[in-house]
């Protein structure tokens, strides 16, 4: 009961927001301070959780065809394929829960318990309009460009270990990358992406916004933001390949 | 005019009054006295409709406000200023910009004027030195102070105050009183003060209403509260004297 009574006050604070998208001059300002909060600021956490995640599966794909029966080149293929379909948008996305989606319903949910958004309420202003649209906007066009920087650096990322490791050399490794890739997958990844950061804003937006309680509530609304955006980035990352491939 | 009737309000099966009924005539400042808990705030919130009650009307201007659109309700709010209990100032941005907020959204003013009405507020509410400072570096009573200056800056019709002197130590209390009082006087506000202090009351108000037993138990002038034989209003300003003694 409680869970549609969430899932139906979620519904309507997107709908609220989808209602007021045209107040731009209400939220530009802060939108492009999300931008960079959301964008910026997570750039260098990407590029290292690309390289780290395409250095550990070049490592991992190389013992695990330790054999004569595959070209060295398959490395560079697996790797490359894997990052761009899959792992740079999702492990990004779950990364990105933990520093965005916390961000996010912690401000909300401080801005709430402390009566700041009564106070926003109070003097006429959309408070939807104001703090969620923003974010989620931010979430839908940031992310995406996040994934391009985790799925480049993730691929070098593998370049670079295969060649320190003696696994193959950078030319062999992008051979094989190149050999099979597709571009669809890139396509693929962008969307994915996309939907992840839509999910990871509004559900932390959501809690944020609720939150009650004072600093305990605030930590529970944080908290469940962060759990809720990983499984549902998990579940949506099962939907959109359930539906797409 | 802000009339409120037959308001009740419960939170699940938790009543929080029921039937409160009073008008608040223009110009007018209104205590709304009660102990700690009996729902003040919970009042107050209603008349911006922050809350929304279990029954009841409550009309500004005649404009029945629960019934109003959103966007009709945003036009009716704009003509409130309202100072919150903590005074909720917005914490990314600096006292000034706490003050300019309104003014920058709601107005066409230019750079030049938002910094010369900024300005005049922080002084009127004597913090005219304060402006670059973020809201962390201030005390209480220049937390509220800011907040006062960012709920008069669009010189609303209607101001509430929710415990403007709690937590305040006497000589900021009295500070703040004279604030209201001097908005009131000079800018011939109707305003609402939720209170338990009763020097407060005393200072500022006109009318008072009492909270009690989850009703509106009591309602009227200053001079007839002090009048009054009604054992439960005495017994709270009794209290409240004893207490301002032993300051």
């Amino acid at each position: 009961m409680e869970a549609i009574k969430q899932f139906g006050q979620y519904s309507l604070l997107l709908f609220q927001a989808l209602r007021s998208i045209t107040e731009f001059s209400t939220y530009r300002k802060n939108l492009f301070s999300e931008f960079i909060k959301i964008g910026y600021e997570s750039i260098p956490i990407m590029l290292l959780t690309g390289f780290f995640t395409g250095a550990v599966l070049t490592l991992q794909t190389a013992y695990q065809l330790d054999t004569d029966l595959f070209p060295k080149t398959i490395v560079g293929s697996i790797v490359a394929q894997s990052i761009v379909i899959e792992l740079a948008a999702v492990i990004g996305a779950l990364v990105l829960a933990g520093k965005v989606g916390a961000r996010i319903s912690t401000e909300l949910g401080t801005m709430r318990v402390s009566e700041q958004i009564d106070a926003l309420e109070s003097m006429g202003f959309n408070s939807v309009t104001f703090l969620v649209i923003p974010r989620v906007l931010s979430g839908i066009f940031m992310f995406p460009v996040l994934y391009v920087f985790a799925a480049v650096t993730g691929v070098l990322g593998g370049v670079i270990i295969g060649a320190v490791d003696g696994i193959l050399p950078s030319a062999e490794f992008m051979i094989g990358a190149r050999s099979f890739f597709n571009p669809e997958a890139a396509v693929f990844g962008i969307l994915k992406s996309l939907v992840f950061g839509f999910v990871i804003t509004s559900i932390s937006c959501f809690k944020g916004y609720f939150a009650f309680g004072g600093a305990e509530g605030v930590g529970n609304a944080t908290t469940q933001a962060t759990v809720l955006s990983c499984m549902y980035v998990i579940l949506a990352d099962f939907v959109l390949a359930a539906i797409l491939l | 005019m802000i009339e409120i009737k037959n308001l009740t309000k419960s939170f699940g099966d938790h009543l929080i009054w029921k039937d409160v009924t009073f008008n608040i005539e223009d110009g007018e400042t209104l205590a709304v006295i009660g102990k700690s808990g009996c729902g003040k705030s919970v009042l107050l919130k209603h008349i911006t409709a922050l809350l929304y009650p279990t029954s009841g009307k409550v009309y500004i201007d005649d404009h029945d406000l629960f019934t109003l659109s959103y966007s009709e309700l945003r036009k009716i709010r704009k003509r409130f200023g309202t100072l919150f209990q903590g005074a909720a100032l917005f914490d990314s941005i600096n006292t000034f910009e706490n003050v300019a907020f309104p003014l920058r959204y709601f107005t066409d003013q230019s750079e030049e004027e938002i910094r010369r009405n900024v300005q005049e507020a922080l002084e009127l509410v004597n913090l005219g030195g304060a402006g670059e400072r973020q809201t962390s570096e201030l005390s209480g009573g220049m937390r509220k102070r800011v907040g006062l200056a960012r709920a008069i800056i669009l010189k609303p019709q209607y101001l509430l105050y929710d415990e403007p002197t709690s937590g305040l130590d006497p000589q900021t209390s009295d500070e703040i009183n004279e604030l209201i009082l001097n908005m009131a006087d000079t800018m011939d506000i109707t305003s609402i003060v939720i209170t338990h202090d009763m020097h407060s009351v005393l200072s500022i108000a006109e009318k008072v209403a009492f909270l009690d037993d989850q009703r509106l138990s009591w309602f009227g002038t200053v001079d007839e509260m002090k009048e009054s034989d009604y054992p439960p209003l005495v017994d709270f300003i009794t209290a409240s004297e004893y207490k301002i003694k032993a300051i």
